[in-house]
């Protein structure tokens, strides 16, 4: 697949979006909960600041970094080709709050422009690639390694290490994410072992990339803000929650991801509620649950020998498809004849 | 590269789109971003093996797309592009899930065949979907609905602002561009090129936000956005939420494939 | 009306980095003039322009808008006063429409929405651009960018109109149009740009700026006259003014 643009042999973030086809409601919900819940809490505290200098350059930066994105290059010795993502870098340049909204204004902008990813998945989205870098990578490894008096090396260190732990949490968050919601077949093991060693090198090409940006602005002698150690007790309380939710995920996604509606399953299984034991694995008791909590017409094609009546089920299912389909073609017709003659 | 401005003349496209007049764009943008909210949360809520109750909600970003003019060529191709990633994650199943779940005459068809299918289909559907709110409603009117429906003032700002200026930046990345492809020989961009010209384009958008910054101080910017409300909520928009919301609800609840289906092999 | 009057007293400004940008610079504009302000680039034209509405504040000397000096305290009035508009409308047009941006400053002024959407018909009309208020800046020509940058200061109702460079990149023809509709105004005018024969066309005064000092302040067509001073500074004639082309005349001044 040389997609160029999106998802060639190697790209950064782009690849990484959790996409709505891969979430169930529940996961989508809770993650857009939190997102929203994170973003709120740091348009509040940019709020207040005096004059609102930063809010332009929060603007510029993430045009910035939403541009850049686009501009492929080469990486040498593989034959393919990165880009940046930007995260950890808005995070030095802005500090977490104003970094959040940076990369989640990117992330609505893309989602709502280039359908990547989706509105639901919105809220995964905005954790995995917002959150998880400004809040959990810069304060935890990037700013202790790189505080005070620490050389050209160690601060060196400090970025390459807090943008590989970034991208490393981004795509822990996309398998757990994806596992809990169930929508693909995908094992957790399967998903995670593909996933992270391919984002430990996008995070060796993010490092490489920040830190020669970084090391370009300091030759051109922009002052660029100094890390200071202070970070408050809510701020603390909030990565330690955030780190939690994907340790938990992490945890409940390795049950669950044997199971189709995953979190479902889990949730049942992690709660002890056990009727559903039985039914759970095969899709005919799914699909007879489902349908005698949800249909109007319970158990419709379920009567009679089992054999016979899935394949019965099946070929109606087709043309009921079928049917569907030039429905909706002739109902969009219609509607264009009729705006044709209005 | 080329790619660049090949995406952006698409932004602009899109907003052009969205700044049309037709009966779609003139409701009130909250309606419509409520409504597909409320579709991409429906359609998600299908399990893994679901594909014929999805197919009706096929409805909406048709109906929609006419009534608002999306051109057909341009929604297909925004959907052609977000569909790799999924069809290759899609590709796995069939491996993965080969428990035999469906036979349709002589034909086998495993989970994993559906999920793939599934994930698919819904791809298309909330792809179709987003593309359709923006092209009748405007990144403008997109995020004014999301300010009055609560999201914070300054985050908005902060998109309006994103919004604005990636057509300025990109402008100048371009530019930045053409000027190396005609020194390079046709050599790609390599990565130690990226620093100096991203670095360049950095920071020329460093300046830029200051310059802005001042531009707004001048005309007595205290930190506080103030905007001016035009749009209201009328009975229309109130019509078009409640009887999508309803549609959506009835779709879901009913399988209408399978019950014509049923109904026309008599097999129900 | 003594508060349409914008004066520098030794005015000195360095930059952050040391760069010497204005050296002791001092004038008085009065009530309702339209001064030009000339010099190569580099010369300190848009820092000079700066210190008018108090986006620089000067290292020594001090500035005076109508009598009052432009500190701190001041700076909220003298804002409202002295109405600038930016070398490059891209910087002046943040807005996600040009509506908005024109809304922006009265909205800050606090006033009620009625009366902000009629300064915004009110101004966009002026600058013949009501029918951009609805469109996003990136879709506008240099011109029609131009038109709604000024816009959005003029929406402020300011008394003094501070402008840098506001020929720059526009075609013969927006030219023509912005000078024409700039020559409408009755505010006092400070144009700072390398447009001499625009000039020519608006501001009877010109002040020549070189290296940070004030080589010259006089009368326009004195200052243009003087080929040894032009050379100095590193400007040249206005095309009107250089002897004709085609017949080897002078056209009379
Ligand atoms: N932000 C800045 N920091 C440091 N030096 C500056 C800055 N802006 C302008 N200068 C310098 O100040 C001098 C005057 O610049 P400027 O006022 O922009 O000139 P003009 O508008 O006449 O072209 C120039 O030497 C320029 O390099
Ligand atoms: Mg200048």
């Amino acid at each position: 697949m040389d997609q160029a643009d999106d998802c060639g042999p190697n790209v950064g973030g782009l690849c990484m979006h959790m996409a709505d086809a891969l979430l169930s409601p529940a996961v989508g919900g809770i993650m857009w909960a939190a997102s929203a819940a994170a973003v709120a809490r740091s348009s509040r505290k940019i709020q207040q600041e005096l004059d609102g200098n930063r809010i332009p350059l929060m603007g510029m930066l993430a045009a910035f970094v939403f541009t850049a994105q686009m501009i492929n290059f080469s990486i040498p010795g593989t034959g393919s080709s990165g880009h940046l993502g930007g995260g950890l870098l808005l995070a030095i340049l802005l500090g977490p709050d104003a970094a959040l909204l940076a990369t989640a204004s990117v992330l609505v902008i893309q989602a709502l422009f280039f359908a990547d990813g989706g509105l639901l998945a919105l809220g995964c989205n905005i954790f995995n690639l917002g959150f998880l870098p400004a809040f959990v990578a810069y304060p935890l490894v990037f700013r202790p390694l790189a505080t005070g008096k620490a050389g050209q090396l160690p601060r060196a260190l400090a970025v390459l290490l807090g943008a590989v732990v970034g991208l490393q949490l981004g795509a822990f968050g996309v398998v757990v994410e994806t596992v809990l919601s169930g929508r693909t077949a995908l094992t957790f093991r399967a998903f995670l072992l593909a996933m992270q060693p391919i984002h430990l090198a996008i995070g060796l090409v993010e490092g490489v990339v920040t830190l020669s940006l970084l090391a370009f602005l300091q030759k051109a002698r922009l002052e660029l803000p100094r890390p200071t150690e202070q970070a408050d007790t809510a701020g603390r309380a909030t990565v330690a929650l955030g780190l939690l939710t994907l340790l938990l995920g992490g945890w409940v996604a390795w049950y669950a991801s044997k199971h189709p509606d995953g979190l479902e399953w889990a949730i049942q299984r992690v709660t002890g509620q056990s009727e559903l034991q039985g039914t759970a694995s095969g899709w005919h008791g799914r699909l007879a649950r489902v349908q005698a909590t949800t249909a109007v017409l319970p158990d419709y094609q379920f009567k009679g020998s089992q054999e016979g009546s899935r394949a019965v089920t099946s070929l109606s299912g087709v043309m009921g498809g079928a049917m569907t389909l030039v429905l909706v073609a002739g109902a969009g017709w219609i509607l264009h004849l009729r705006k044709r003659r209005a | 590269m080329v790619n660049l401005g090949d995406r952006f003349r698409d932004l602009g496209r899109m907003d052009a789109l969205g700044s049309q007049e037709s009966t779609l764009h003139r409701l009130d943008p909250r309606a419509k971003v409520l409504v597909t909210a409320a579709f991409a949360l429906v359609v998600s809520s299908f399990g893994r093996y679901e594909v014929s109750g999805l197919l009706p909600f096929a409805l909406f970003p048709v109906s929609l797309a006419i009534l608002g003019e999306v051109p057909w060529g341009y929604l297909l191709k925004r959907i052609g592009l977000a569909l790799p990633f999924m069809l290759v994650l899609g590709a796995l199943n069939p491996v993965l899930d080969r428990e035999v779940l469906l036979h349709v005459g002589p034909l086998a068809i495993t989970g994993g065949w559906l999920s793939s299918f599934s994930m698919v289909l819904k791809l298309v559907l909330t792809v179709a979907s987003a593309v359709v709110l923006v092209a009748t409603t405007g990144v403008d009117g997109v995020c004014q609905a999301l300010e009055r429906l609560g999201l914070p003032q300054v985050f908005v700002v902060q998109i309006g602002f994103l919004h604005r200026y990636t057509f300025v930046l990109a402008e100048e990345a371009v530019r930045m561009l053409r000027a190396r492809e005609l020194r390079s020989n046709g050599h790609g961009l390599t990565h130690r090129e990226f620093g100096p010209l991203a670095g360049h384009l950095l920071l020329r958008t460093w300046d830029r936000a200051q310059r802005i910054h001042q531009a707004m101080l001048a005309r007595g910017f205290d930190g506080n956005f103030h905007m001016l409300r035009r749009s209201s909520f009328g009975p229309r928009d109130l019509l078009f939420l409640f009887a999508w919301c309803a549609i959506f609800l009835l779709l879901r609840i009913v399988n209408f494939p399978m019950l014509m289906g049923s109904l026309v092999s008599g097999g129900g | 009306m003594s508060h349409h009057i914008v004066e520098a007293i030794e005015l000195c400004h360095r930059y952050g980095d040391g760069t010497q940008a204005l050296t002791e610079v001092t004038f008085r504009i009065h009530h309702g003039e339209s001064v030009a302000l000339v010099g190569a680039n580099g010369a300190g034209k848009s820092t000079l322009l700066q210190h008018f509405n108090g986006v620089l504040l000067p290292t020594s000397g001090a500035v005076r808008i109508g009598e009052v000096p432009l500190v701190k305290e001041t700076l909220r009035d003298i804002r409202r006063t002295v109405g600038m508009v930016f070398q490059d409308p891209d910087d002046q047009l943040f807005s996600p429409t040009i509506g908005q941006d024109v809304a922006f400053g009265p909205l800050n002024l606090g006033l009620p929405p009625a009366d902000v959407e009629a300064r915004v018909r009110a101004a966009l009309d002026r600058m013949e651009a009501l029918s951009l208020k609805d469109k996003p800046a990136y879709r506008l020509s240099a011109g029609e960018k131009r038109r709604a940058a000024i816009a959005t200061v003029l929406s402020m109702t300011p008394d003094i109109l501070v402008l840098d460079e506001p020929t720059s990149g526009l075609d013969p023809r927006a030219r023509r149009q912005l000078i024409g509709l700039l020559r409408a105004f009755h505010h006092t005018k400070i144009i700072a740009t390398h447009d001499l024969d625009m000039v020519l066309d608006l501001c009877p005064r010109t002040l020549v700026l070189h290296e940070g000092r004030v080589k010259a302040d006089g009368a326009t067509r004195e200052i243009f006259a003087d080929e040894a001073l032009l050379a100095a500074c590193h400007l040249e004639k206005p095309l009107t003014m250089q002897g004709c082309l085609m017949c080897g005349e002078k056209r009379g001044i």
